[in-house]
């Protein structure tokens, strides 16, 4: 289900993908910048975030700075008539921050089951990838580790504050 | 580095914020902190990059737009050739090297579906690699929460 965005949805998202402002009454200066009132604001937020479109208002914890410096995107053959029920199962372990399943691609890649999985260290990566094993069960055909080696780039989604097909913006997207 | 009151801070935070003229007041009530001393431990945490955003997560899905989770098997000795040309594109949002036969890993972001399909068809254009597509099926979604 999507939702349709108008032109003061996208300026709020476009006024607040950086960062909530830090400002005893941010939604105010969001305001502000979008030519809102604050009760507008706070209306259509509460509004994006009923409608999913916000996840939540929060913080995005750095792994690395909090010490989990190793990430693995382990990834697993699960048997098709298994995985709906043992997926939610993986995506509820703690140490688990995203879990997906997704096409095969045979022959060059077998997996149906996506989990990222951080930890401390590599031991600590093994020891969380060993359990998911174990909950998986006979249910798993096989599996790889993939360890990040590099981050080539982190930028995130942006969007425009002007409509998709408004033309001229298409050619003028930012993403840094 | 971080203390216990930015832990507590950090495990708080990855939940709600309040949608209210004065969150900051609310949610310092919550932890015990005034308003003030939490935007200044807030921007200190994001100074330190203990935290790399404050604000609203957006859904993609949600908005109309895409994500496609991507991988591309390249050659070692082109790595950096076909690095700089994959990051090149604005739509890619993430890009890992990652130890594996497929050794590329990236996120293209787009506001439309369709856009997917043609920015990876690009990506081959560019390349000469074949871009192999893992959308996502189900999302097993528990909240991204990590304990600091």
């Amino acid at each position: 289900m999507t939702h349709t965005l108008d032109t003061h949805d996208r300026a709020i998202i476009a006024a607040t993908q950086a960062g909530l402002p830090l400002v005893e009454r941010p939604y105010a200066e969001v305001a502000r910048q979008t030519g809102l009132s604050e009760d507008e604001v706070l209306a259509r937020i509460a509004r994006l975030q009923q409608n999913g479109i916000i996840r939540r208002i929060g913080i995005v914890p750095n792994h690395y700075a909090l010490g989990l410096t190793h990430n693995a995107m382990t990834v697993w053959d699960v048997d098709d008539e298994a995985v709906a029920r043992i997926g939610p199962v993986i995506g509820a372990l703690p140490f688990v921050t995203h879990c997906y399943r997704r096409p095969r691609r045979l022959p060059v890649w077998p997996y149906n089951l996506f989990a990222m999985v951080h930890g401390r260290s590599a031991k600590e990566v093994e020891e969380k990838t060993a359990s998911i094993a174990e909950l998986l069960g006979n249910a798993c055909r096989g599996r790889d580790v993939l360890m990040s080696t590099r981050i080539l780039k982190k930028t995130g989604m942006r969007i425009k504050p002007a409509a998709p097909d408004s033309g001229a913006a298409m050619n003028s997207r930012k993403v840094s | 580095m971080i203390d216990a009151v930015d832990k507590a801070i950090i495990n708080y935070l990855q939940d709600g914020f309040p949608i209210c003229a004065e969150p900051y007041k609310e949610a310092g009530a919550a932890l015990g902190l005034s308003e003030q001393a939490l935007i200044e431990r807030i921007e200190a945490l994001l100074e330190a990059r203990a935290i790399t955003r404050f604000g609203p997560m957006f859904n993609a899905d949600e908005m109309g737009g895409a994500f496609c989770l991507c991988a591309m098997e390249v050659p070692p000795d082109q790595f950096e050739t076909v690095a700089t040309a994959v990051n090149a594109f604005d739509e890619v949002a993430h890009n890992y090297e990652r130890r594996h036969r497929l050794n590329m890993w990236f996120v293209l972001a787009t506001e439309t579906i369709d856009e997917i399909d043609l920015v990876a068809g690009r990506i081959t254009q560019a390349t000469g690699l074949e871009v192999f597509m893992f959308p996502k099926l189900e999302e097993y979604f528990v909240g991204f929460r990590v304990a600091a």
